[in-house]
């Protein structure tokens, strides 16, 4: 059997575990001890992976993850599967050789806001365009953690840290828009502390051929704490979180009482009431990508009052690794053996011979 | 009319134009036909690094020399013997390397008002005295062309186009080069468009018959073909040897190749040749940057093929802090940089050796990386074969050094049988390699991926997919065997000592030097690495020719340096380092051997020039033994 048959068309060519072959999270613990902060966002995040890669009915040996730098790119050292912690920002491109050359490969990128979006903010987008197939999880806690504490590419402006003691001036990235703006086929949001959604969001991410992006809202309670509390703390999140679900209609609020419809004087959406009868129904699957961008206005860059979460853009599209390898294929339909063809190659068509 | 034929031994031609002109097809076509003669040849192209640098100005001027002889020849020659200028830009340009007496073909038709005065002409030089030293023929070669061509009715633009046919057509007579491959050549490349194709051949026709008939030429020469070991031969040029190197060691070691690449001149055509042999599992990236596709190639080689990067000295600034990466995943790749003008930007399209520092030591920390150059465009095949070879055996990025000489550069190169190719084996990783006392004292069996191979201190290659072999690299410190993140000083110690160890340990797999002494009686030894292997080559053929005694030795190994160098060195009274850099080799050499190495330096964009060098050489033969010239050189 192989992932073709389950409900994973990212996971297509990479071979599964026999049925009686059972795996937990355990079996995809490492030996290494987690290192990161106490209370820190990375511990549910690792946790709700290992919980959910058994799921993928895939064997240990075929799942490679891949982070750059940062205090999330630690990540492959506490997961049993082959992994690499490269260098800054570079994870994407060193993912993108291993997919390409391997389609028996389920491969993931562990990156972070500086990581991703700051010095290796190209190869992102880049992967991203391509449609490389694998996912990454951007764990975005908007603020450098590894560094101790300086501003982030997804920082509030005027945010005071070590770096820009009287705040900073940097504009922000909203990471959904920035890959919307991409043309990434699948783009996300989750956050740390939402278990069952984080899982849902990433089971989705690993169905999908081509790049998965889903950033995932992180707390870092050393440099940032409280920087998701409005859409964590109890008393808020129904107002602050807009949840995204294909198909259904974009109410929030308590009790639904707010909803999101199009907005005719921008282009945009806006918020309205939840009994208005122009409230969206989510449609994820849309080829156009101009409301999932839209959409993820609705998150002013950098400041969370008020976020939608879920699933923005999930559409098909050729994958790059896919047509290069297809392109191999036909290149070496009905050739014989490889020295004979090196010999004719190297020779070439214009050649003398001396006796 | 019968035209007296004279027997030369070589000739030395160049082409030059405006970089429209199709100066590079023609000498090209006129290579090919010499190679097909049989031959020996070496060639120089160089042109702007500007796609259409300005028309008729001296930085557009676009040339190509070719070298060709009845015996081995080494360099593609200091200066021409004959110099086929297109237009007033390209006379101007190239008449300083011009000897007196050497001859001129000029074509006279742009020789006015404004087109001089591009060039820098104040008055015409065809028709001043100004250029009574040498033998000038001025020939109308565009309105002759447009004359043979008329019948096709092409624009008067596109007929003048064709007069670098005519040209070729003139040369290949007078030299009496074979016509078919240049007809055979016209047909297959402008079979899209008859009218263009039938321009081209007329013209060429046109020029050999005007040849033929003219009486501006009493003389045709003859350079019979040079003797050459048998085999089957065909001319290439660097970059299309290394090209073929890469498949060959896809080939050798059953490898997948993954080439992550940016393009940059003048390491392209690796990229467009490469791009072509899918049929061998040769995959191509063209990444969004340098580090991206070095990146990828990273992770290629990773996930267990032969990952191989392309590009020159610029870029290899860009892929440092990956290169360290494999150094410290000890993983197999192929960093090829073809050097050119540098800093910075620099010269794109000259040559230069500058770039040696830079793949020994352009990266932090201690970051050993084994270097090797070719040291001429056919050798550029072997020399990928055998970076290839240390990448896999070693697990470790190599750096194959190439330059814009050998890159364009092109000569006879004997086809290697298939046969006689190094086989190159990845040694996989397939099952655990050590055993480890668990918690409850019962042993188990684990893989470590920092247990080393005891002779070549390689680590083992565990390709995901192999099952129970799951474990993590990355650029952190490995503690020793098990390969877990450590910090502890004796590890980081005894790690950094063990990666230079490795690669100290490739000496032991090289052959010995081959050291050139033809009389055995040296003192002064010239030592050399990379595309100056012909100047230096020809430079002691000359001095030998004058009755003084010197060895040559060529470097492939740059780092390691093989372990009879050291001995060598030592035989001799002097040393001289011949480099297109301010003395890299020799500052090396400095170091590790305390020698006192004298350099011999030139950095104009320009391979060395073989008289020139033969000089420094008698003059430090002279200093060093007191020994002086007994015959005068004549002749190289
Ligand atoms: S610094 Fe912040 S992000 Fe980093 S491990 Fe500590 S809590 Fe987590």
């Amino acid at each position: 059997m192989t992932a073709t048959d389950l409900p994973f068309p990212g996971l297509t060519g990479v071979p599964t575990r026999g049925d009686d072959e059972l795996l937990t999270g355990k079996d995809f613990t490492s030996d290494q001890e987690v290192r990161w902060c106490p209370g820190c966002g990375d511990y549910a995040v690792l946790k709700a992976v290992q919980g959910f890669l058994p799921d993928l009915g895939l064997r240990r040996e075929n799942i490679v993850f891949v982070s750059g730098i940062g205090c999330s790119s630690r990540f492959p050292y506490y997961l049993d599967t082959y992994g690499m912690h490269s260098i800054h920002g570079r994870a994407p491109a060193i993912a993108t050789g291993i997919a390409t050359t391997r389609e028996d490969l389920s491969v993931w990128v562990v990156t972070g806001d500086g990581d991703a979006l700051s010095i290796g903010g190209n190869h992102l987008i880049h992967a991203m365009r391509r449609n490389v197939n694998m996912t990454i999880l951007l764990f975005n806690n908007r603020i450098y953690g590894l560094t101790k504490g300086q501003y982030s590419p997804t920082s509030e402006p005027g945010k005071v840290t070590k770096s820009t003691p009287v705040g900073s001036v940097d504009h922000p990235f909203n990471p959904v828009s920035l890959a919307l703006g991409a043309e990434a086929t699948f783009v996300a949001r989750t956050v740390d502390s939402d278990r069952k959604h984080l899982t849902s969001v990433l089971e989705a991410a690993a169905a999908h051929r081509g790049t998965s992006l889903v950033e995932i809202y992180q707390n870092c309670p050393i440099f940032n704490d409280n920087a998701f509390e409005a859409i964590k703390n109890p008393d808020t999140k129904a107002d602050a979180i807009i949840p995204l679900v294909h198909g259904e209609l974009i109410r929030f609020g308590v009790d639904g009482a707010k909803g999101i419809a199009r907005d005719e004087t921008t282009g945009g959406v806006r918020v309205t009431s939840g009994d208005d009868p122009g409230v969206l129904v989510h449609d994820a699957h849309a080829d156009d990508p101009t409301t999932a961008f839209a959409l993820s206005r609705l998150t002013d860059a950098g400041v969370l009052h008020q976020s939608p979460i879920g699933i923005f853009r999930q559409v098909e599209r050729a994958t790059y690794d896919d047509d290069a390898r297809q392109q191999l294929v036909t290149a070496e339909q009905g050739e014989g053996d490889p020295q004979e063809a090196l010999a004719a190659l190297i020779s070439g068509p214009d050649t003398w011979t001396v006796v | 009319m019968s035209k007296q034929v004279q027997q030369l031994d070589r000739v030395i031609i160049r082409f030059a134009g405006d970089s429209g002109d199709g100066m590079q097809l023609t000498g090209d076509r006129f290579t090919s036909s010499s190679a097909a003669f049989g031959n020996d040849l070496s060639t120089l192209p160089n042109f702007p690094a500007e796609i259409r640098a300005p028309q008729g100005t001296l930085p557009g001027v676009s040339s190509f020399q070719v070298h060709f002889a009845d015996h081995d020849i080494l360099t593609p020659g200091d200066a021409p013997d004959v110099l086929v200028a297109m237009n007033p830009a390209g006379l101007k340009a190239n008449l300083p390397d011009m000897r007196a007496g050497s001859t001129l073909i000029v074509d006279s038709h742009d020789f006015t008002g404004r087109n001089l005065t591009k060039a820098g002409y104040a008055e015409n030089p065809l028709e001043d005295d100004s250029l009574a030293d040498w033998a000038l023929t001025p020939l109308d070669l565009t309105g002759m062309t447009v004359e043979a061509v008329k019948e096709f009715g092409l624009s008067r633009k596109d007929a003048a186009r064709a007069k670098n046919m005519f040209a070729l057509g003139l040369l290949t007579w007078m030299y009496g080069r074979p016509t078919e491959t240049t007809i055979e050549f016209l047909e297959k490349r402008f079979a899209k468009n008859p009218a263009i194709r039938d321009a081209n051949v007329t013209a060429f026709n046109a020029g050999w018959a005007f040849g033929e008939t003219t009486e501006a030429f009493a003389v045709r020469y003859e350079i019979k073909p040079a003797p050459m070991a048998a085999g089957t031969y065909r001319n290439i040029t660097g970059n299309l040897a290394l090209a073929y190197g890469v498949v060959a060691a896809g080939v050798q070691s059953g490898l997948p190749v993954f080439l992550g690449t940016y393009p940059i001149t003048p390491a392209s055509d690796i990229l467009h040749e490469l791009s072509k042999h899918k049929r061998f599992g040769v995959t191509t990236f063209q990444a969004e940057d340098e580090i991206a596709g070095i990146g990828a190639a990273l992770g290629a080689s990773y996930a267990g093929s032969l990952g191989v990067t392309s590009t020159s000295g610029p870029g290899v600034a860009l892929k440092s802090e990956t290169i360290g990466l494999g150094v410290m995943t000890e993983l197999p790749l192929l960093v090829i940089d073809v050097q050119r003008g540098g800093p910075s930007t620099g010269l794109p399209t000259k040559t230069e050796q500058a770039d040696l520092l830079q793949a020994m030591f352009g990266r932090n920390g201690e970051s050993p990386v084994p270097v090797v150059a070719p040291q001429s465009p056919g050798d550029c095949f072997d020399a990928a074969l055998e970076a290839a070879r240390i990448a896999v055996t070693y697990r470790t990025p190599v750096m194959l050094l190439s330059d814009g000489m050998l890159a364009n550069g092109s000569e006879p190169w004997r086809v290697p049988e298939i046969a006689d190719l190094p086989v190159i084996d990845p040694a996989f990783a397939t099952g655990m390699n050590h055993t480890t006392t668990g918690k409850d004292g019962a042993e188990v069996d684990d893989f470590w991926p920092y247990l080393r191979d005891p002779d070549t201190l390689a680590r083992p290659w565990a390709v995901p997919g192999t099952p129970g072999l799951e474990h993590r690299i990355g650029g952190l410190e490995k503690g020793d065997g098990h390969g877990n993140i450590a910090y502890d000083p004796a590890n980081h110690d005894f790690m950094v000592r063990t990666r230079q160890a490795k690669i100290d340990r490739i000496a032991e797999s090289l052959p010995p030097l081959e050291v050139d002494d033809p009389s055995g009686e040296a003192k002064v030894l010239v030592l050399g690495w990379g595309s100056t292997y012909g100047p230096i080559g020809a430079a002691a053929r000359r001095v030998r020719r004058t009755g003084l005694d010197v060895a040559q030795v060529h470097l492939r190994h740059l780092n390691p340096f093989p372990n009879d160098l050291g001995d060598i060195l030592k035989r001799y009274d002097a040393v001289l380092v011949p480099e297109m850099n301010l003395g890299q080799l020799s500052m090396l050499l400095r170091a590790k051997y305390l020698v006192d190495a004298v350099g011999y330096n030139h950095v104009r964009g320009l391979p060395l020039k073989a008289a020139e060098l033969a000089e420094a050489i008698t003059d430090l033969i002279t200093t060093t033994t007191g020994a002086e010239p007994v015959v005068e050189e004549v002749s190289s």
